[in-house]
């Protein structure tokens, strides 16, 4: 098949795709067009398929055959966003949110609403989508989606992830096709620089100046990589964009190949993430079957092909010279720069390197303009940006919203707020190379240059909270273990400053921490910071001195008083029976796999802090709150 | 030091010999035949890693290099079953590290190790996209999530049996 | 040329250069540890940052390219603080057993320690020590006292080797061969030229001193010492002259100082491999043997060519090394000459070579020799004796093996038994008033390529110093794009004047002067000055084959100058 033949069976499926994008009334006009009565979209991303969606779709088929069903799509789909609640399902042109679905479920709603005029379940529906009064609420009108803007996650979620006919139907392409027919190189590179598009993978370098660089570079050779080895371990919207739209990344190197004037691309991805990589091998397949990558594009006579590189689990890698010599067959150890990749990139060439999220969100700009992008978001900072926000909060997923949007109302608005009405302390931004953002700055509004003004960093987007229960000089070490394990060795401030300061921390999380191990940290700190070779050793120190700068007390509590204030460190708890609440059930002591407890039925119970392991157990099985951690 | 001892059979062999011919002079070649030769065994032994030095035409210790720089590669069999605990910062905030401790006791060996059996095998690993469901472990390709430290018995005991 | 400051002083540099260029001009010192001029420049260190403007950070003055009106500072608190950091992060790293060290007075890190006022404890100290390789006849890993500077992985990866390099990441990093094996167990051709690049006591060669010593005082024994060609041109670098200095009066003396020994002049036995070897090449090109022929003398060469290049073992020369048939005629010729049992003869040779410590352990040569000491293990023993070499007399050599050419002299450098060779082959062929210099063939250059008419006939000659010249010649050959008669082969780049058992230089001294270079002139100048600059002049020459060997190549030369060769498995 021809691209041209595929985009006019494309145009006659746009109102497919419409149909999941228009609100209710006008979808369900729209619907008639399509030929299919409903749609049912189920989330084939990693985290709905690891709680089991595929069961849901083979059960869903299943029904459909017993029930005559034959005029109702099933979709298998990227990320919805809201992973906490997954599996997803969807149904159109209701647009009806089905959550937590097990096969079960999936019968019941095709027996009583996928079935000729079967009626919403409304309780296996997801509780935000039901008003009190018994209507059903579009879930694009729920708090999670409503505060959110989708421009990188457009089709995320919307399309079928394996469909090159339904990506061009929503739009894909497009770009490509007006770049190469109306566009020369220069004007799609001032394009970009205009809407202000910043690198989404940390840095926040201005896209559109990476690809001037690179035009400029000499070279008879030149090539364009995509960098989604997503190392944040907390951050997943690079993953869902290569699960739920992968075309678009295709087709934003292919644009950018033909600014810079390369004809060859690598993506290095993960290997952890196998949906990922799967959907990109058929994607570019795909695209190479219809003539969108490979020679004389769209007859445009340019010449562009993309292979993919598997990362093998070094975080380094996702540093651009790392992951170049990574691609090259090297350890994944960065080298100085200058000379910049865009002069000297991957295998020597002139290179240009940018994030999933950054490539997902070219196409917009080419098709709506600079002058829309540049609207968005704040004045440094356009657009908007994917956060993956997890850790202690209700609504754990994907969310994409404005630049420039506070931090309450990520977390409290879209969020759900925190379980278990447990009080918010902290989000750390940017992962292991980010920093913490206090309690105290939560109507701070997030961008690139806002994050590292409080001493955090935007990162690639990962957003952890935590609450009171956190132990913040444990995070620190969280983050430190992370960084000395993922260090590449090869610079001396890295390499051993990351083992020195994370004994010294792991020394002051034990209660053996001395007055003076502050400093000392700080001094390392400041060190790494100043004369690490790469990003990676220069950012390591940021958990630890942000933890340090707003959390001064927590280290103080671990150092001279020996107590974790939040009661995470083990060395420094000790478990205790309130003899008042006691009542001698002996349950904890026949959970203690310590026999650290004694005491005869009917009478209090006591721990000896000899043989007491910290495993918690007790505290955990006690149903009369008679165990207390101190 | 114990040594494996290695056992390939000729299909894998011959597995490997196309895997590196049809990767045979193409730049940075050595990355995805590592990945594929370890798919094709399990694990990089040092009589793998030599055939593809040899066949790539690169030194044995620059193999041997990127093999153990990356976390990825295996230079130990692994089990029949591989577990692996989820550490990245969504899960470690939900108590991933319980969840770490539960089955290096039930199996009795700790992270990194093999059972004597060889039927399990643990690790961590950092964050496999899954962080609404955190915490999870992933026993081969299946992803367990939400757990507590009391799931993890009945989890592997499925696995148990075969 | 670009124009920029140094701490205010203006220099003015060509376009590309780095900080650490610029600053040399400037005469302002940059300290250096993992950048060593020709073998690695990868900034990984972290010793050499400096302030520059338009940079974030501190940038690395190694590898830092300079720019128009860029300002750098070299010698702020920041930059003073930051080297301090450095080099107590790495002490903390580092088996701090600096009074014993082999490199002790001499290593980079204990100066830089000094240098920046550096505390050893100030971050503590890892007490896990890690295992010493120490099976290698040659090399000596200590890891526990490895910096990463990754020095010696560069210089085995120049050598188109490659046997070690980094194993793990992060903190665990380690250097090593691959799977932990001994480097013994490798195709390690023991060329050192990784010890030479160690800038601490990571590396060294395995010692024979002590047996040496052991061997001295034992009244039955009677030790001869024999000094390679180079050992003239850089022992005084261990004493601290020059380099480039000749010694060879002092040297000669200092051994004689040592105990009841003799001391000969290995030359000698060069200018006998020439002899051999110069007419089992017109042998193999009048009776239509293998050619091109390659020279023998470098024994990690040959263990080179037995482990990658097996095919090419035809082409090697049959001649033994020079040491091996020195020690052959010494255990011979000299025993029955003296009367002294070979038994109680003990043959020691002074060689700049750490491979020579495997060829001494090869069986088809004989064992002829008891012990191959380093220049640098002589210089041990000299300071040892209470020597004071600055000024002690010159000595000369024991007869009979004293005097030698100016030909055995250039061994020691690339393309110098290239030179001796042809000079005795032209002389051979085109008797007197023969040419003497053989200039092409000398210097640096990486492969080098020359054409002779010898006697009426065409000789195409090549000459490879340094492994990969070495790759590249015999490639080369394999395709059919070149043909040679002849080809010289040293396995350190430089030939023996740059040998693995040469002094540790510091990287200093090395980032700014060629040492190849220097330490050559010094044995073409003793060339220049020699009474004899063919090898068949010289007079011990004439006698050996007049009172042994009748004339090269005889069945009694074949006996004991000549060898043969195995295949070695590649891994």
């Amino acid at each position: 098949m021809t691209y041209e033949e595929l985009e006019k069976t494309a145009a006659g499926k746009a109102d497919l795709i419409n149909v999941r994008r228009i609100v209710r009334d006008q979808a369900e006009k729209l619907a008639a067009n399509t030929g299919y009565r409903k749609q049912v979209l189920v989330c084939g991303g990693t985290g709905c398929t690891s709680s089991h969606s595929r069961q849901v779709i083979e059960q869903l088929e299943k029904s459909f055959e017993e029930l005559g069903i034959d005029d109702v799509l099933i979709v298998k789909t990227g990320c919805f966003g809201l992973c906490a609640l997954g599996p997803i399902m969807i149904v159109y042109p209701e647009g009806a949110f089905y959550s937590q679905m097990t096969p079960e479920h999936a019968k019941t709603v095709a027996e009583k609403h996928l079935i000729k005029g079967g009626e919403i379940v409304k309780e296996l529906l997801y509780a935000d989508t039901v008003h009190a009064d018994g209507l059903v609420i579009p879930f694009a009108e729920i708090p999670f989606y409503k505060h959110q803007m989708r421009i990188a996650l457009r089709n995320c979620g919307v399309i079928a992830a394996e469909s090159i006919e339904e990506a061009i139907a929503a739009g894909d392409y497009a770009a490509l096709a007006k770049v190469l027919k109306e566009m020369t190189p220069d004007e799609v590179i001032a394009e970009i620089k205009a809407a202000g598009l910043r690198g989404r993978g940390g840095a926040g370098f201005p896209t559109g100046l990476k690809w001037q660089f690179t035009k400029q570079a000499e070279g008879d050779k030149k090539y364009v990589c995509c960098n989604a080895d997503e190392g944040d371990p907390g951050a997943f919207m690079d993953r869902s964009v290569l699960e739920g739209d992968p075309h678009t990344v295709l087709e934003a190197m292919t644009i950018a190949g033909y600014c810079v004037g390369a004809d060859e691309g690598y993506i290095y991805v993960r290997a952890e993430y196998p949906i990922a990589v799967e959907r990109l091998n058929i994607a570019i397949s795909q695209a190479r079957k219809v003539g969108l990558l490979g020679k004389n594009i769209l007859g445009s006579g340019f010449d562009f092909d993309i292979h993919v590189r598997l990362g093998a689990g070094a975080f380094v890698c996702g540093e651009e010279t790392a992951l170049m010599a990574s691609i090259e067959g090297h350890r994944g150890e960065p080298r100085p720069r200058p000379p910049f990749s865009a002069q000297c990139g991957v295998f020597g060439k002139p290179t240009v390197l940018n994030n999933v999220e950054t490539w997902a969100s070219v196409a917009p700009i080419i098709l709506k303009g600079s002058a829309w992008f540049a609207s968005i978001g704040t004045e440094k900072s356009k657009g908007t940006k994917v956060f993956a926000v997890g850790g202690k909060i209700k609504n754990v997923g994907l969310v994409e919203v404005p630049m420039g949007t506070t931090l309450k109302t990520i977390i409290y608005d879209i969020g759900g707020g925190i379980p278990g009405g447990k009080q918010f302390k902290a989000a750390q931004t940017g992962g292991p190379s980010g920093g913490c953002i206090p309690a105290k700055y939560i109507d701070i509004g997030m961008d690139f240059d806002n994050l590292t003004s409080i001493g955090s960093m935007m990162g690639s987007g990962g957003l952890i909270v935590m609450d009171e229960d956190t132990c913040m000089v444990d995070i620190a070490k969280f983050y430190l273990e992370f960084t000395a394990d993922e260090s590449c060795g090869k610079c001396t401030p890295c390499r051993v400053g990351t083992k020195r300061m994370l004994e010294i921390l792991t020394r002051i999380t034990e209660g053996k921490g001395e007055p003076e191990d502050i400093e000392k940290i700080k001094e390392i700190a400041e060190h790494m910071k100043s004369s690490s070779l790469c990003a990676l050793g220069q950012s390591a120190p940021n958990p630890i001195i942000s933890t340090m700068t707003h959390f001064a007390s927590e280290y103080e509590a671990h150092i001279y008083d020996k107590k974790c204030p939040a009661g995470v460190c083990k060395s420094l708890l000790s478990y205790y029976i309130e003899p008042r609440k006691c009542r001698g059930c002996t349950m904890c002591a026949r959970t203690c796999p310590a026999n650290a407890i004694t005491g005869v039925v009917k009478s209090v119970h006591e721990i000896d802090p000899a043989k007491c392991i910290k495993c918690g157990q007790c505290l955990e099985n006690c149903k009369f709150g008679a165990v207390v951690k101190k | 030091m114990t040594q494996d001892i290695f056992e390939g059979t000729e299909e894998q062999a011959a597995a490997l010999k196309s895997c590196i011919e049809s990767h045979r002079g193409e730049e940075g070649a050595l990355m995805p035949v590592l990945h594929e030769a370890q798919n094709i065994y399990g694990y990089l032994p040092a009589e793998v890693q030599t055939v593809i030095a040899e066949g790539l035409g690169v030194p044995l210790a620059e193999v041997y290099g990127v093999a153990t720089f990356y976390s990825h590669f295996s230079l130990k069999p692994k089990g029949k079953h591989k577990v692996s605990v989820c550490l990245g910062t969504a899960c470690y905030v939900k108590g991933s590290d319980k969840i770490l401790e539960a089955v290096e006791k039930e199996l009795g060996v700790s992270c990194g190790e093999c059972t004597p059996d060889r039927k399990f095998s643990i690790e961590s690993c950092r964050c496999v996209g899954a962080c609404g469901l955190a915490p999870v472990m992933i026993v081969d390709e299946e992803v367990y999530g939400k757990l507590t430290p009391k799931d993890v018995p009945d989890v592997l005991d499925k696995y148990m049996g075969d | 040329m670009v124009n920029l400051k140094i701490n205010g002083i203006a220099v003015s540099v060509p376009e590309g250069s780095t900080i650490l260029q610029a600053a040399k001009l400037a005469n302002i010192r940059i300290p250096t540890l993992c950048y060593l001029k020709g073998v690695q420049c990868v900034g990984s260190c972290r010793m050499c940052l400096v302030e520059a403007t338009g940079a974030r950070g501190l940038v690395a003055a190694c590898v830092y390219p300079v720019s128009e009106g860029m300002e750098v500072r070299t010698n702020t608190p920041r930059v003073r603080k930051s080297r301090k950091t450095t080099v107590e992060l790495i002490l903390s790293t580092h088996k701090k057993k600096c009074l014993s060290c082999v490199r002790s007075m001499n290593c980079e890190l204990q100066k830089l320690a000094l240098e920046y006022n550096a505390e050893e404890d100030r971050f503590g100290t890892d007490h896990d020590l890690k295992p010493i390789d120490d099976l290698s006849p040659s090399v000596v890993r200590d890891n526990s006292k490895c910096v990463m500077c990754t020095r010696c992985v560069a210089a085995c990866n120049l050598q188109t080797i490659g046997v070690i390099g980094p194993k793990n990441r992060g903190y665990v990093k380690v250097i090593g061969s691959p799977f932990d094996v001994s480097l013994a167990h490798t195709s390690c051709v023991n060329c050192g030229q990784c010890v030479v690049a160690c800038p601490v006591g990571a590396l060294y060669e395995k010692s024979s001193v002590a047996d040496v010593w052991g061997a001295i005082v034992n009244p039955e024994k009677h030790v001869v010492f024999f000094t390679a060609p180079s050992i003239k041109a850089t022992l005084g670098e261990a004493f601290g002259l020059p380099v480039g200095t000749n010694v060879e009066g002092k040297m000669v003396s200092a051994i004689k100082q040592l105990g009841d020994v003799k001391c000969f002049n290995m030359d000698i036995a060069a200018d006998l491999t020439i002899m051999e070897e110069a007419n089992e090449l017109l042998k193999r090109l009048m009776q239509g043997g293998v050619t091109p022929m390659f020279t023998s003398c470098c024994p990690g060469w040959v263990k080179f060519c037995e482990h990658y290049y097996p095919e090419f073992l035809p082409n090697l020369s049959s001649c033994k090394s020079p040491q091996e048939m020195f020690s052959a005629v010494l255990k011979t010729y000299y025993c029955q000459k003296t009367g002294i049992k070979p038994e109680d003869l003990y043959v020691v040779s002074v060689i700049p070579c750490t491979a020579k410590k495997f060829e001494i352990s090869r069986d088809e040569l004989g064992h002829y020799t008891d012990a191959a000491i380093t220049t640098r293990e002589l210089a041990k023993m000299i300071k040892e004796a209470g020597i004071d070499f600055a000024n002690i007399p010159e000595a000369e050599y024991d007869k009979p093996f004293g005097v030698a050419s100016g030909a055995g002299a250039i061994f020691g450098a690339t393309g110098g038994v290239m030179e001796a060779a042809l000079r005795t082959a032209a002389h051979i062929l085109g008797g007197e008033g023969s040419p003497i210099e053989f200039k092409e063939v000398r210097g640096t250059r990486g492969l080098k390529e020359a054409e002779y008419n010898i006697g009426g006939g065409i000789v195409k000659v090549a000459v490879a110093h340094g492994l990969a010249n070495a790759r590249k010649a015999i490639e080369l050959i394999k395709s059919g794009e070149k043909k040679y008669t002849f080809v010289e082969v040293m396995a350190c780049p430089g030939g023996c004047i740059n040998g693995g058992g040469q002094p540790y230089v510091h990287d200093e001294i090395r980032n700014n002067i060629d040492l190849k270079t220097v330490r050559a002139q010094a044995l073409y100048d003793h060339d220049r000055e020699s009474k004899y600059r063919c090898s068949h002049e010289t007079p011990a020459v004439d006698m050996l084959y007049k009172e042994f060997f009748a004339q090269p190549l005889s069945k009694k030369a074949h006996e004991l100058l000549h060898t043969h060769y195995q295949p070695r498995e590649k891994y």
